[in-house]
């Protein structure tokens, strides 16, 4: 047989997914169409709180083409829907799927409309007459638990949630009292939408004649979207539910969690006993999806004369929306606090959070999920430090770095990271950079009077998500695990089974590779299948760049099993002890003995036609592995950003982006690459562009379509200067870490600390709020230079 | 009230009868069964619904069925002729200008009309031209390439 020559693990390989998507041939959630299909549509709250007197479905009962219509409290049997991480003293309060009594944000649904067309199903829902007692609302993070404040769950007095806190407060007040330098700052990361381009969708089909249900959702984790729904809400057995996430078109964090939605679709189908299919407007999304960040953070730094990085002192409000969703309670703290020590040696760190609930959509993990926001945090305090210490940027941050290490260093809230050579990473970009060039640049620009800047990010998050021992202890209410399942068929073609979801990472292709390249075969002849409980034993899905380095592993400790067997089997044909074989380009072969081997399609062959065979070996060729890591995996980076401010609108333009970024080993650059593309444009947007706006009076939600809400365009954008460090990860043997966050967690400090050194000049140190909208740039121009 | 349509999809023609509020791209959608096209938003912004009618790139969104009686219409599964790939499909997997896939059909076909327009783009022509069209996987850092790709690769062929 054929067998690959070349080392398929570290090459740009074209993607093996894309023939289907760009001849208009993926299969997405939307696409499906089922015999005796119904359409649902939803009836939302229009308001931010209100009460539900009555609801009259008289006419749109009436209305022709109408099924069923079911409300919140035609849902009986049905709990609700879960949080799936506890901290301790968390307050968790209920969440119907359809509002039974009171709505709590706009958007939040209270009945739903299923019909014979999706028309119907839309015309019948406006028909649908609610009489609503509407109340006070409070939308703002940092007025949710102000005194006065609307309550919004009895179960938590003041709208708080929870209280969390990691670190040392004692130690953080002696460091200020030594410090030489303190800086204090507000520093708020706005709320953000996700919007993956294909909007939530699902189709749930229960058949009677068997009893079985599948649902078909635009889900990063089918199984845990299964698990979810058939353990805790629905109590239907687990074993008669199918879930399939097919062709999902991004997801971004928002395409994790459990919904209302898909779990009201699922009742409903075994009511009504045919499919039901609904698909979110964009308008319904922007509404609905979970939301991301929003915190308001009271940050401080102390810092020696000569710039040593003595004492951090964070003091976070995170808006939760109006229900926990799925992860909501990590992101905020585990995800953020944990990650405050950023790639600096510091003093001491103290960070105390607050989770409120609001009259808004639920708040949950958006790509990179808390470590964005600690990055940003440390990133423009540490900038403000720079200025009060009249230190050049980079210098201040050379001067702070955790110096190299290949195994472990211990943080000071928590965190061990697994190896580390951050000064590495940025000295590489200060020279892809030019950077004392960009300097001199930026003051002859200056001399011109042109607003030019400069800014700098580094990071580290935690991911490979995660060991289930530590979450566990931590409040998930789950483990974080993956499985992978390697088949190989008598003909010695492989099919791997993954619990991993790609929605746009790639899986089939960088999964291959790791495949063919391990067996020594042809790529054409490995085939991955993921996205669907009824094939896969079992997985916890896509987030928290988790895909390569925990459901890759589990993929190479199957191969290894299956490596072990064929040993067995190649030493029986050939007479010799397994102990001496070894697996070389394809071939059980003796060792040292090239001419003595077998070829890897004969042993599967030989494993499913057991005639000449071990005694005591099981015919077949197929392996399971779980792969539970042993520690995060902490990929690190260094990003630059130089923009350009127009004084006279405050407009801003990206002149330059490098990044240069290390997620240890890399399967696939070319799609690594990308991922990182995709990444810092989402933090550009975040900087400059994006940003979710409630009505404070109103409680409504202003930016709610693509036309209020910016997200980036191509013309906004630049090209962007992509390098890497390789430092593997001691974590997992594949040494890799996770590249699908790094671009959105850098990009944002860099972009904000460029605009602000742009404006340094003006006497600008700060601006508080993002976006950096040409308006809010030119009132922060304004208001700096008024009276000059 | 029904109104009878009649229209070419990707040289097949095609009649229904539909209402007069079914926009295009649910006629493709659901009723024709070509799903290749996307439908991304309500507001016409994010061109995932890109189609070419009568030649134009537009975005079926903005289209009902109705207004498209008679034009001729070609859809992301018509460019590809006889199992070959259209050069700024081929671009689009050369130079890695998709990740999740939802975005592309409509990228590739506002692509085709900018070539045709433009058939040597400049990097800003691409973006300026591109401005109606959104994708959140890729910062739009490969779909220019794949489209310069294809720029060139469709130079070579002339």
């Amino acid at each position: 047989m054929a067998t690959a020559t070349e080392r398929m693990f570290g090459k740009s390989i074209k993607r093996r997914e894309d023939p289907r998507f760009i001849t208009g041939r993926g299969n997405y959630t939307d696409d499906l169409k089922l015999p005796g299909m119904t359409y649902a549509a939803f009836v939302r709250s229009p308001h931010a709180h209100a009460r539900i007197r009555t609801i009259d479905l008289a006419q749109a009962k009436a209305h022709p083409g109408v099924v069923a219509i079911f409300t919140g409290k035609d849902l009986t049997g049905v709990n609700s829907l879960p949080c799936g991480w506890l901290l301790p003293d968390l307050k968790v309060p209920p969440h119907p799927p359809l509002a039974v009594d009171t709505a709590r944000y706009v958007g939040d649904p209270v009945a739903v409309v299923i019909a014979e067309s999706q028309d119907a199903a839309l015309d019948a829902a406006e028909k649908v007459k609610v009489d609503w007692d509407i109340r006070p609302a409070v939308t703002a993070t940092a007025k949710a638990a102000e005194k006065g404040a609307p309550p919004i769950h009895e179960v938590a007095p003041g709208n708080v949630a929870f209280t969390w806190q990691i670190g040392d407060a004692a130690a953080v007040d002696e460091a200020f009292k030594n410090a030489a330098v303190r800086v204090k700052k507000r520093i708020v990361n706005q709320r953000l939408v996700a919007n993956a381009m294909e909007p939530r969708a699902c189709v749930a089909r229960f058949e009677a004649a068997t009893g079985d249900l599948t649902l078909w959702v635009t889900s990063q984790n089918p199984h845990v979207h299964r698990l979810l729904m058939t353990a805790f809400v629905l109590g239907i057995p687990e074993h008669k539910v199918r879930v399939i996430a097919p062709d999902v078109g991004g997801g971004f964090g928002s395409k994790i969690f459990l919904y209302n939605e898909e779990t009201v679709c699922s009742w409903a189908t075994r009511q009504i006993k045919r499919p039901i299919r609904w698909t979110s407007t964009r308008r319904e999304a922007f509404q609905t999806d979970a939301h991301g960040r929003d915190h308001v953070t009271d940050a401080e730094l102390a810092l020696s004369r000569e710039g040593k990085i003595l004492g951090l002192r964070v003091t976070t409000v995170a808006n939760l929306g109006a229900y926990l969703s799925t992860f909501a309670p990590a992101v905020p703290t585990y995800l953020y606090g944990t990650l405050l020590n950023g790639v600096y040696e510091m003093g001491a760190i103290h960070c105390a959070v607050t989770g409120v609930f609001t009259n808004t959509t639920p708040v949950d993990a958006y790509r990179g999920a808390g470590r964005p926001e600690a990055a940003y945090l440390v990133e423009r305090i540490i900038d403000a430090g720079a200025a009060a210490l009249n230190m050049d940027v980079a210098e201040l941050r050379k001067k702070n770095f955790i110096p190299k290490f290949e195994h472990g260093y211990q943080t000071k809230v928590a965190l061990t990271y697994d190896s580390g050579n951050y000064a590495a990473a940025f000295d590489k970009l200060l020279t892809m950079l030019d950077y004392r060039k960009v300097r001199a640049e930026q003051e002859a620009a200056r001399k011109q009077g042109k607003l030019i800047g400069v800014g700098f990010s580094t990071y580290i998050e935690a991911c490979s998500i995660a060991p289930s021992k530590v979450v566990g202890s931590l409040g998930a209410q789950a483990g974080l695990y993956e499985s992978g399942i390697v088949r190989v068929h008598p003909t010695g073609k492989i099919t791997v089974f993954t619990g991993s979801h790609s929605h746009g990472q790639g899986h089939e292709t960088t999964f291959s590779q790791l495949v063919a390249d391990e067996l020594g075969v042809p790529i054409e002849d490995v085939e991955i299948v993921h996205g669907d409980t009824g094939a896969i034993a079992f997985g916890m899905g896509t987030y928290g760049s988790r895909s390569a380095s925990v459901g890759g592993t589990a993929i190479h400790m199957s191969i290894q099993k299956i490596k072990d067997k064929g040993k067995k089997i190649a030493a029986h044909l050939l007479e010799a002890s397994p102990g001496d074989m070894e697996y070389v380009n394809g071939q059980f072969q003796v060792k040292g003995v090239p001419g003595k081997s077998v070829p890897f399609g004969q042993v599967a062959l030989t494993a499913y036609v057991p005639h000449n065979y071990p005694e005591g070996l099981e015919p077949g060729l197929e392996e399971t592995s779980f792969y539970d890591p042993s520690n995060f995996c902490f990929p690190f980076g260094a990003h630059a950003c130089v923009v350009e401010v127009d004084r006279d609108t405050g407009h801003v333009k990206v002149l330059r982006y490098a990044a240069v970024d290390d997620v240890g080993n890399v399967i696939n650059p070319m799609i690594v690459d990308g991922m990182v593309h995709g990444g810092i444009a989402q933090g550009v947007g975040q900087a400059l562009w994006e940003g979710a706006v409630y009505e404070d009076d109103s409680g409504q939600l202003v930016t709610a379509t693509m036309m209020d809400y910016a997200l980036p365009k191509a013309d906004m954008l630049p090209m962007y200067e992509t390098d890497r460090t390789v430092t593997p990860t001691p974590v997992n043997p594949l040494g890799i870490k996770g590249a699908g966050e790094t671009g959105t967690i850098a990009a944002t400090p860099a972009v904000v600390n460029a605009v602000v050194d742009a404006l340094r000049p003006l006497g600008v140190d700060h601006i508080e709020t993002m976006p950096l909208t040409a308006e809010r740039v030119w009132k922060t121009i304004h208001a700096a230079t008024a009276g000059r | 009230m029904k109104h009878s349509v009649k229209m070419t999809i990707n040289g097949q023609t095609q009649s229904h009868e539909v209402e007069a509020r079914l926009l295009l791209v649910h006629y493709i959608r659901e009723v024709v069964g070509l799903t290749g096209t996307h439908v991304g938003c309500d507001t016409s912004q994010c061109g995932a619904c890109t189609i070419l009618m009568d030649g134009q790139a537009v975005k079926s969104c903005t289209v009902f069925a109705v207004q498209a009686d008679g034009a001729k219409i070609t859809t992301i599964e018509g460019l590809a002729k006889n199992g070959d790939l259209h050069p700024i499909q081929q671009g689009f997997w050369e130079k890695h200008g998709l990740q999740c896939g939802f975005c592309t059909p409509g990228m590739i076909m506002a692509a085709y009309q900018m070539l045709e327009r433009y058939p040597k783009p400049s990097e800003e022509q691409i973006r300026h031209q591109l401005e109606g069209n959104l994708c959140r996987c890729t910062g739009y850092h490969n779909i220019v390439k794949a489209i310069q790709w294809a720029s060139e690769h469709m130079a070579e062929a002339k």
